[in-house]
């Protein structure tokens, strides 16, 4: 089966690298999935789980906090300043933070936790 | 004990306490010269893909966007000078602070004036006493510097950017840092940020790998978009690099001040003990001359009443 190569990158790490089958993510017009042999694409990407499937059937997922993505040659690299993967997120301090910032009303603070409580539960809406 | 012989003495502990402190400091800086390699490394990728990104979408559109295209008459331009917090770093600051000094001077020949913004407590001092007008400054995370602290710093010059000339805006953005080249040899260099000069961009990069072109990219949601999202970012990534490479240099540079110092106190350690060893013989010989010389006139007395 015909795999492309995904870099998940953040500012201050590799988050995650591996051959992949499809990957999902967002844009401000829409969730994009893209597929091996894609037309070069260069994307903006909204706040939101990245869902990629690995060529082994496996699913990553990985909460990314605004950033681009950018697909050439077969190879994709997500790229954003903060990036985690579901395994990586400890689900009771988020939902401890989503708490605080909806008592705070602080709407990014919360909009950050939600996004990251929705990347642990795998839901991609 | 003998005056002289006493003051020696004291002089020695006093080094060898100011030695131990050295060697300390050039233990912590030579562990966390390690760090910061590390860290720069780990924000490599980061930086390579974006740049390739920028470059991407700079040469595959035709958009004209504030942020790539170069002002046709530069009035103003902003430095950012990169310096450390704190000193005991040889002469890591004031090269860094020469270099853009070099630099102001080189931009206002161009008949440009310059606003200067610093990083780290070295530079704003040195601005402060020589009463030079600092337009925005920042301090504190020298030693360690996060990406938070890079996209405080950016922001600030990205305001400066895109503010109206007229305004009190700038048409170039310049930083100064010192780069690290290996464990021994970091000089300061001035970097050209904005606006984008690609060629600087691809070599600097290593992105493009000789010859091949980049591929046509498809942009979503358009071109415009995806640069006015970019080129913050890509700001924000040279920053980061730029203050990484700092602090490894801040480091390397303190290691090898500390070094001499503490070799340098070996060294007066070892001299003050040698005139210390000479000063108690002397007094040993003085002390044995007076006995012998006492005994003898003791004998003189003697013998002179016989």
């Amino acid at each position: 089966m015909a795999e492309l190569h995904v870099e998940l990158v953040a500012a201050d790490r590799n988050v995650w690298s591996g051959e992949a089958t499809l990957v999902v993510a967002r844009t401000p017009s829409g969730d994009i999935g893209i597929m091996p042999g894609h037309q070069p694409l260069l994307g903006v990407l909204e706040s939101g789980p990245v869902t990629v499937r690995t060529s082994d059937g496996a699913t990553v997922v990985a909460a990314v906090h605004g950033g681009f993505i950018s697909f050439a040659d077969n190879k994709l690299s997500v790229l954003a300043e903060i990036a985690e993967l579901a395994d990586e997120i400890d689900v009771g301090r988020a939902e401890r933070a989503l708490e605080r910032a909806k008592a705070e009303a602080d709407a990014a603070a919360e909009r950050r936790a939600e996004i990251r409580l929705r990347a642990v539960a795998g839901v991609h809406r | 004990m003998g005056a002289q012989l006493r003051v020696y003495k004291r002089r020695i502990r006093s080094v060898t306490a100011t030695k131990k402190i050295t060697k300390a400091m050039e233990m912590i800086a030579a562990s966390r010269i390690v760090k910061a390699q590390r860290a720069v490394a780990a924000s490599t990728p980061y930086a390579r893909e974006l740049t390739r990104a920028v470059t991407a979408v700079a040469t595959g559109s035709t958009t004209e966007h504030p942020l790539t295209t170069e002002a046709e008459n530069p009035v103003r331009a902003a430095v950012l000078l990169v310096t450390s917090d704190r000193g005991l770093a040889g002469g890591y600051s004031s090269n860094a602070i020469k270099a853009a000094d070099k630099l102001t001077e080189r931009l206002e020949a161009e008949g440009k004036q310059v606003r200067t913004f610093i990083v780290g407590r070295k530079g704003v001092a040195y601005y402060n006493f020589r009463q030079r007008e600092v337009a925005d400054a920042w301090t504190g995370f020298t030693d360690q510097p996060t990406y938070a602290d890079a996209k405080k710093v950016a922001g600030g010059l990205i305001e400066a950017f895109t503010t109206e000339t007229a305004a009190g805006g700038v048409d170039e953005l310049h930083i100064v840092f010192t780069e690290f080249v290996s464990m021994v040899s970091q000089t300061p260099v001035d970097v050209r940020l904005l606006p984008l000069s690609l060629d600087r961009a691809e070599s600097d990069e290593e992105t493009a790998k000789e010859g091949e072109a980049l591929p046509l990219y498809d942009f979503e949601p358009s071109a415009e978009d995806v640069l006015d999202a970019l080129l913050p970012r890509y700001v924000e990534s040279r920053v980061y690099n730029a203050l990484l490479q700092s602090a490894a240099s801040e480091h390397a540079a303190r290691r090898r001040a500390m070094k001499s110092a503490t070799d340098n106190a070996e060294e007066l350690i070892k001299s003050l003990s040698r005139l210390a060893s000479a000063a108690r013989q002397a007094e040993i010989t003085n002390e044995i001359s007076e006995i012998v010389g006492g005994a003898s006139a003791l004998a003189d007395a003697t013998a002179g009443s016989d």
